[in-house]
């Protein structure tokens, strides 16, 4: 997807209008590997640009998730609490974590795919 | 891939759950090469290592394996690990990566007599095939098993390729831990997997070892045990056999029995969403008791399992305790162990310490 773009910490977005949905990367499951419980906010939550938000929990570690931008939390994914393993199978798609209205402005250090792969690369040893 | 004591291993291969079913429903491969392994010979093999271990080598008859703990003086653990009895004078010592280079130091430092240490960990590899129809899987082309006893190998094939097979293993399966040569191991690899396919066979890395290992609550070096931990805390003194004569950590090991350990390593359970990590506080009555030592979600039993290192008294079975998961007490209720008492003919260590 052309409008997808990513973090450092590898979180995507994808921004619609004043609505932004939020994962975690491909890469980033594979690193966690299964993964096994989400904690999530509620519904209604405003989030800084950074703050932690929730933790996913793997097989091989309790990981922090950070919020790629600042908003009040609208949506987040209940299938998730049933099927936490969406976010290995599928964490475009129905492995989707979190919807956030977007407050001010988007950061300017999101990555396009190209530029996030290099970080990929970078840290995959 | 994961770094694991130097060696790159993959945490898995396709998915840790499905790599984890595997072992349990039919059997899974591990490639265990990273291991160290070490050959002791010559005719005061068995003094010298009678010496280094706590477990005791004498009644060892060729062709059986035995699991014992290295200590240092003040009976800390220094390694656990699988003495193979080749013969009379020779023998296999599999201990683990990590420690290989701290193992291979202390084992000079004590070397007298005529005994000769040799590494021969990159010249040998070694794959784990394991689980309840290991046994009916292997391919075409490999020896009968049928009488290897638990804890006992034979010179043999696999697939056409001479190998050790043991049947020994770390996931409370039966099954097999086979010593290849490193240039035919790659042919064989592909051989069992082959064969095993349409069975439900499956490659299976490190994060299906840990889980597996757990379950049947086999003790992880660095984990549950290290050099400050004894033996008896770790639930292995049924591997320390005080009469057999005077051996590294003897005087201390035997005080510590006489006196009874301080701590007791036990086994406990979660809500699902829990999991306890290795060093999380163990909380009772409001009062910190322990450690976590080791901790997973189980997916085969459906909910978090974790080994503690718990000042005694120790807690019986369905004691309700607590423990601190991402920053909170976490309920958590004491079980008896292992956690799964899988195929293999004895996993577990007798009752009695």
């Amino acid at each position: 997807m052309a409008d997808r773009r990513y973090t450092k910490t590898h979180e995507w977005v994808v921004v619609d209008g004043k609505s932004v949905t939020v994962g975690i990367t491909d890469f980033a499951q594979s690193q966690l590997g299964d993964v096994v419980f989400l904690e999530l906010p509620s519904t209604g939550r405003k989030l800084a640009m950074r703050e932690s938000f929730g933790v996913v929990e793997s097989v091989k570690a309790a990981s922090d998730l950070y919020s790629p931008v600042a908003g009040r939390v609208t949506a987040v994914n209940e299938k998730l609490t049933a099927n936490p393993e969406l976010v290995n199978s599928d964490p475009y798609g129905d492995g989707w974590i979190l919807k956030v209205e977007l407050a001010g402005d988007l950061p300017a250090d999101l990555l396009d795919e190209g530029a996030y792969k290099k970080v990929t690369e970078a840290s995959a040893h | 891939m994961v770094d694991f004591g130097g060696w790159e291993l993959p945490q898995q291969y396709t998915s840790i759950r499905d790599e984890h079913f595997a072992v349990r429903k039919a059997a899974g491969l591990f490639d265990i090469s990273h291991m160290g392994r070490l050959v002791v010979e010559g005719g005061g093999a068995l003094a010298y290592l009678q010496h280094l271990l706590t477990n005791d080598l004498g009644a060892l008859g060729a062709g059986h394996a035995i699991y014992s703990q290295m200590c240092k003086e003040d009976g800390g653990v220094i390694d656990d690990l699988v003495v193979y009895r080749e013969t009379e004078d020779r023998f296999i010592v599999v201990v683990n990566a990590a420690n290989r280079e701290k193992d291979i130091a202390w084992m000079r430092k004590h070397l007298s007599g005529e005994a000769a240490l040799e590494d021969r960990t990159a010249e040998l590899s070694l794959i784990a095939f394991q689980g309840p129809r290991a046994h009916a899987l292997l391919p075409p082309g490999s020896s009968d098993t049928e009488d290897i006893p638990y804890f006992g190998f034979r010179s043999g094939k696999v697939a056409g390729a001479p190998a050790l097979i043991s049947r020994t293993g770390y996931t409370g399966e039966d099954g097999f831990e086979l010593f290849i040569a490193s240039d035919q191991v790659g042919e064989v690899w592909d051989a069992i997997l082959a064969e095993g396919k349409s069975s439900g066979v499956l490659p299976a890395g490190l994060g299906a070892r840990d889980a597996t290992r757990l379950e049947a609550a086999l003790r992880l070096y660095g984990n549950d045990m290290d050099e400050t931990v004894n033996p008896y805390e770790a639930g292995l003194g049924w591997t320390v056999k005080l009469g057999k004569g005077d051996f590294i950590g003897h005087d201390a090991l035997a005080a510590v029995k006489q006196n009874g350990p301080k701590r007791s390593l036990i086994g406990f359970k979660t809500a699902s969403g829990d999991i306890p990590r290795h060093g999380a506080a163990v909380i009772h009555d409001g009062r910190r008791v322990g450690t976590v030592t080791s901790g997973t979600h189980s997916f085969f039993l459906g909910h978090p399992i974790a080994l503690a290192l718990i000042e005694v008294p120790s807690f019986p079975a369905g004691e309700r305790i607590a423990v601190e998961v991402r920053g909170r007490e976490a309920p958590a209720e004491v079980v008896k162990l292992p956690f799964y008492r899988g195929s293999a003919r004895s996993a577990v260590a007798p009752a009695k310490s």
